[in-house]
């Protein structure tokens, strides 16, 4: 192929030039995003264009859509245009791992997935067929199967299953991202400070450690999210997020114990530096990639966590559209509208594989010890 | 050996300390008033003071820890504020039902997850290895609850429609009629209440195992004591079985302490879904009534089991790996 | 040098492994004899495929990525192994012929007992009971010269030293009396003075069993003790084949001059004197020609394009070289003594 008719075929098409070099995660996700998004700018043209004057979850949709129109459109163009730029090959240790990461098929589709799960977590007011909350005649329309007007079927308030499950991803990933954040910046901070000063400090701190990991992690949220009231995504992702660290705290502090013997460690400390400076500047940036790994994987974990107490009633409540609630309110219908749990929940087991498999890719690719 | 396991146990104390102090700050400093479940709102609030006081709920916190450590070094966990029975009577009751669900799973999980991680390490690369991989991973992520439910779906409810041969029950640890059944038929009730509930929760943990067992065997493999285990003629299932498996088994058995809190967080959901009358079900119920002694009860013997559990494995392991002296 | 009957015989051996980076021709057309209780030494530097060599006669390469090609034969006794069934396969392995390894301290499964180890295939292959194996393992251990022979059955590896494993080791190997001891690098792994003992408990053994010796070690002062004959690998074929005295005192090869020259007069044989500049090269793509041609002191242009067969260097078929300037090139290289 010419570079001339490669760089029309990106306009036209973006990623499939990549597609067929066989570069599919780049090229995959922005030809489905291209396909995607124009075929969504096709048919729900008034809502995309009503959107820009609509409340602001509305806006971020269209918003969303264009960007990743235009994201797609020039990446693709871009790196047909400048074939050696985008493959240059360097020996830095994150270029290593990018290489590395590219070969793993599997990884690669989990982390199309996960991109496409918050794509369409953040275009959900463009797509879902009905409003979450709205019930239709509950005399027509109360637990019909899948299929016909009604995708996932609806549930015994009469509510589109599908719609649903579209807002309910919305709020399973932004607790997830947002209580991971949490969690990972309260751990790399414990692991660092511990396995960096040592001592007393570190007793203390990873005895604490140890009895939280050590504890039914579950009976210790159900006892917080009881007692202060988790109903709120705030309060639920605040719980979630001051739980969750201990694991990442021990995974840091390993890392920092065998960094701390390095040499250019060593030599700031010489240099007199300061020790909040020596953690800040050169302790955190090279467990960076552990606490990555870490955090991708946390976050299937959290997802499954938050669904667990909206199941038991300890989460978000009803009418919030939450993946677990959607569960525990279809486990009275099981026999009469099977679906109405088991989408939800396959909705989970998706977002979480994807998370795991991504994180596991990541995790092979950054370790350096597994590359061979 | 004894020495070992002794000095152990001793460690522990200071860990099921700690534990047993966050437990009570934690549910004591949370808002909300205990009595308000349980009292009507129209009873004169010197009878509401008076329940707080026979609760020992007037004193200051300081003073009920204290009263309550004093209390638990004798075995006693209190009363529980809805059942009006001391909490040690409830755990007595509920907490073998716990230990058959979860013995039952971790041992399910133990035997499907090696197995199949020999399995798959053996036959590295082939087609089952790759479809054992991802089947496991779907698993590994599953919500318990939800696992449970497509089980019940499929196997009760489902069974029943499709007129399959065997068909579980949905709930409960026995038959309603229990009591009236022959000996044999008790066992067979039991085994068949228990399957579901079981298996559920064993299928989550058990990928997970296959997994590390696959990683760990595959680690085995490669080294040089099973080329001197083949190059003595040795055929393979012995090489593998004899000579790689428990080398294997290492650091498999690592993960009996530290899937044990999973486990018992698996059996508040699986316990939930199936009505299994267990602690799981127990704490959660406490916690939504605020029944403060038995949520601190409840979560204090699920901290012992942990580090039962801990101890448990860190003995096996010295027992399966001789490089380790406990002297 | 009476000749003797070839009792193993590799014809044309050419084991692959499938890598990332391509294929690598770890072991690529090798052919040797060894005859009824011969002493052969493999010798050649770490990464020329000897091991690789031995683990294809015993075919325990792991596959994949290994592969022994087409082609290649290994006539043990007259019979082809690389056709045998596996059942076969496994009656030949530590019966007819057995092996220890250069690690002694990996060698051994660390959660069996090492009376456990050797016990395993003499009850295997001889049908021993328990007790019987249990008398004749002590008295192995007795025989490689292991003190305390019945307490030691008891242990552990891990309890034991390097030295002790290996003799261990060699006990297992010679539990079922062997016709054929494959042993690669037995003393690499060993402090010096081990090293002279279990090379003298070899030779010993060998004299004692009259079993053929497959001596694998990369080094030449290992080979001037024990050997008879000497095949000289690098790049994963035969370079120089001929008799210890012929390959010591009349080298005719360039790597076998530099082996040679690297090896200090006597004494301490840790430190060497001219080692060989530069380092072999992968597996993976062998230089063209000559695969010693980027570290020879002697290249010439030729050697780039391509190499002779292993000649013939006088009427003996035994005394063969792979260099285009054999029979010019006689004699040590300057720079040895
Ligand atoms: N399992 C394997 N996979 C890939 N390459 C291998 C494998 N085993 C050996 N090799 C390659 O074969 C070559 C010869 O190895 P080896 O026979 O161990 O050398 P030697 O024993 O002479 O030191 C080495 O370059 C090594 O990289
Ligand atoms: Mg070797």
């Amino acid at each position: 192929m010419t570079d001339r008719r490669r760089v029309i075929l990106s306009a036209l098409l973006p990623g499939f030039p990549q597609l067929a070099a066989g570069r599919w995660g780049g090229g995959g996700l922005s030809l489905t995003v291209w396909l995607a998004f124009v075929g969504l700018l096709l048919t729900r043209w008034a809502r995309f264009a009503a959107g820009w004057g609509g409340p602001l979850d509305h806006k971020i949709a269209s918003l969303t859509v264009v960007a990743g129109l235009i994201g797609a459109w020039g990446w693709s163009l871009y790196d047909v245009s400048n074939p050696g730029g985008v493959k240059q090959s360097g020996v830095s240790q994150w270029s290593l791992a990018a290489r590395a990461f590219r070969k793993n098929r599997i990884a690669v589709a989990g982390v199309l997935v996960v991109v496409w799960v918050y794509l369409i977590a953040l275009v959900t007011p463009l797509i879902a067929p009905h409003d979450p909350a709205a019930q239709a005649s509950l005399l027509t329309a109360r637990m019909v199967g899948p299929g016909g007007e009604f995708v996932l079927g609806t549930d015994d308030l009469a509510r589109d299953v599908l719609s649903r499950i579209l807002y309910g991803a919305r709020i399973s990933l932004s607790i997830g991202f947002v209580a991971v954040g949490i969690s990972v910046t309260i751990g790399t901070l414990v692991g660092a400070v511990s396995g960096y000063l040592g001592g007393w400090v570190d007793t203390v701190l990873m005895r604490f450690v140890d009895m939280v990991i050590s504890f039914p992690r579950l009976v210790l949220l159900i006892s917080l999210s009881a007692l202060f009231d988790t109903n709120s995504i705030l309060m639920i992702t605040v719980v979630l997020g001051f739980t969750q660290w201990p694991g990442t705290a021990r995974v840091v502090r390993g890392d920092v114990l065998s960094l701390r013997e390095r040499e250019f460690i060593e030599a700031s400390r010489a240099l007199g530096f300061s020790r909040r400076r020596i953690i800040l500047r050169h302790v955190i940036p090279n467990v960076l990639s552990s606490v990555i790994v870490v955090a991708t994987l946390a976050i299937g974990n959290v997802i499954v966590l938050e669904a667990g107490l909206s199941f038991l009633g300890l989460g978000l409540l009803p009418p919030t559209p939450s993946w677990g609630s959607m569960v525990a309110g279809g486990r009275d219908q099981l026999l009469g509208a099977w679906w109405m749990s088991t989408f939800p929940g396959l909705a989970i087991v998706l977002t979480v594989v994807a998370f795991n498999l991504a994180g596991e890719g990541l995790r092979d690719a950054l370790d350096p010890r597994l590359r061979t | 050996m004894r020495t070992f396991i002794a000095r152990r146990l001793l460690g522990a104390i200071p860990l099921v300390l700690g534990i047993a102090t966050l437990i009570f700050f934690v549910v004591n400093l949370a808002p909300g008033d205990p009595t308000a479940r349980f009292l009507n709102p129209n009873t004169s609030p010197e009878a509401q003071e008076q329940v707080r006081v026979n609760l020992g709920l007037d004193q200051p916190l300081p003073i009920r820890y204290v009263r309550w450590l004093g209390a638990l070094a004798k075995g006693d966990l209190g009363d529980s504020f809805s059942h009006n029975r001391p909490v040690v009577d409830i755990i007595q009751e509920l907490l073998p039902n716990t230990l058959l669900l979860s013995f039952s799973a971790i041992g399910l999980a133990f035997i499907l997850g090696i197995l199949l991680g020999i399995l798959q390490a053996v036959r590295q690369y082939s087609l089952l290895d790759s479809i054992a991989s991802m089947v496991g991973l779907f698993f590994y992520s599953m919500p318990s609850f939800w696992l449970a439910l497509m089980m019940v779906l499929l196997f009760s409810y489902g069974a029943n429609v499709w007129d399959w041969p065997i068909q579980f029950p949905a709930s409960d640890v026995q038959d309603i009629e229990y009591a009236f059944f022959s000996p044999v038929e008790k066992v067979q009730d039991r085994l068949m209440h228990l399957t579901l509930p079981a298996t559920s929760l064993a299928l989550v943990l058990a990928a997970g195992i296959a997994r590390f067992t696959r990683a760990s065997m595959l680690d085995v493999i490669r080294q040089d004591f099973i080329r001197t285990a083949r190059a003595k003629g040795l055929s393979e299932p012995v090489v593998i079985f004899r000579h790689a498996l428990r080398n294997a088994l290492i650091p498999v058995i690592t993960l009996v302490g530290l899937y044990l809190p999973f486990l018992f967080s698996g059996t508040v959901f699986i316990e939930t879904v199936f009505a299994w009358p267990g602690m799981g079900k127990l704490v959660v119920d406490s916690i939504l009534e605020r029944d403060y002694p038995v949520v601190m009860g409840g979560t204090l013997v699920f901290a012992v089991m942990v580090v039962v559990g801990n101890l448990v494995s860190d003995v096996l392991y010295a027992v399966v790996d001789p490089r380790i002296r406990h002297d | 040098m009476t000749t003797r009957p070839d009792l193993l015989v590799v014809t044309d051996l050419r084991t692959h492994f499938t890598t990332e980076v391509g294929v690598a021709r770890a072991v690529d057309g090798v052919s040797f004899q060894v005859g009824m209780g011969e002493t052969l030494g493999i010798v050649g530097e770490s990464g020329c495929g000897k091991t690789v060599t031995a683990l294809s006669i015993l075919q325990l390469i792991p596959s994949p990525p290994g592969e022994i090609l087409k082609g290649s034969s290994i006539l043990f006794d007259g019979e082809e192994l690389l056709k045998a069934a596996p059942a076969r396969l496994r009656e030949i392995r530590g019966n007819d012929i057995s092996m220890i390894f250069q690690e002694p301290m990996t060698s051994l499964n660390p959660v069996l007992k090492v009376g456990h180890q050797i016990e395993e295939a003499l009850r295997l292959h001889r049908g021993l009971s328990k007790s019987e194996a249990r008398s004749a393992g002590v008295a192995l251990l007795a025989e490689v010269g292991i003190s305390d022979p019945e307490e030691r059955y008891d242990c552990y590896p891990h309890h034991l030293s390097g030295g002790m494993l290996q003799r261990i080791m060699i006990a297992i190997a010679l539990s079922c009396e062997p016709r054929v001891l494959i042993a690669d690098e037995p003393t690499t792994a060993l402090d010096v003075t081990v090293q002279a003992q279990i090379l003298d408990l070899l030779a010993k053994l060998q004299d004692r069993h009259g079993m053929a010796l497959l001596l694998i070690t990369h080094d030449l002062g290992v080979i001037a003790e024990v050997c008879d004959r000497v095949v000289v690998m690098y790049g994963g074929q035969i370079v120089e084949t001929g008799t210890t005295q012929d390959i010591l005192t009349r080298p005719e090869h360039p790597y076998t001059q530099g082996l040679l020259a690297s090896l200090p007069g006597s004494g301490d044989r840790d430190v060497r004197l001219n080692p060989i500049p530069g380092t072999v090269p992968s597996p993976v793509n062998w230089p063209a020609g000559c695969r010693f041609r980027d570290r020879c002191p002697v290249a010439e242009e030729r050697c780039a394009e391509s190499v002779p067969e292993l000649l013939p260097l006088s009427e003996e078929t035994t005394r063969l070289a792979r260099c285009w300037r054999v029979g010019s090139i006689g004699g040590p290289v300057e720079g040895s003594t």
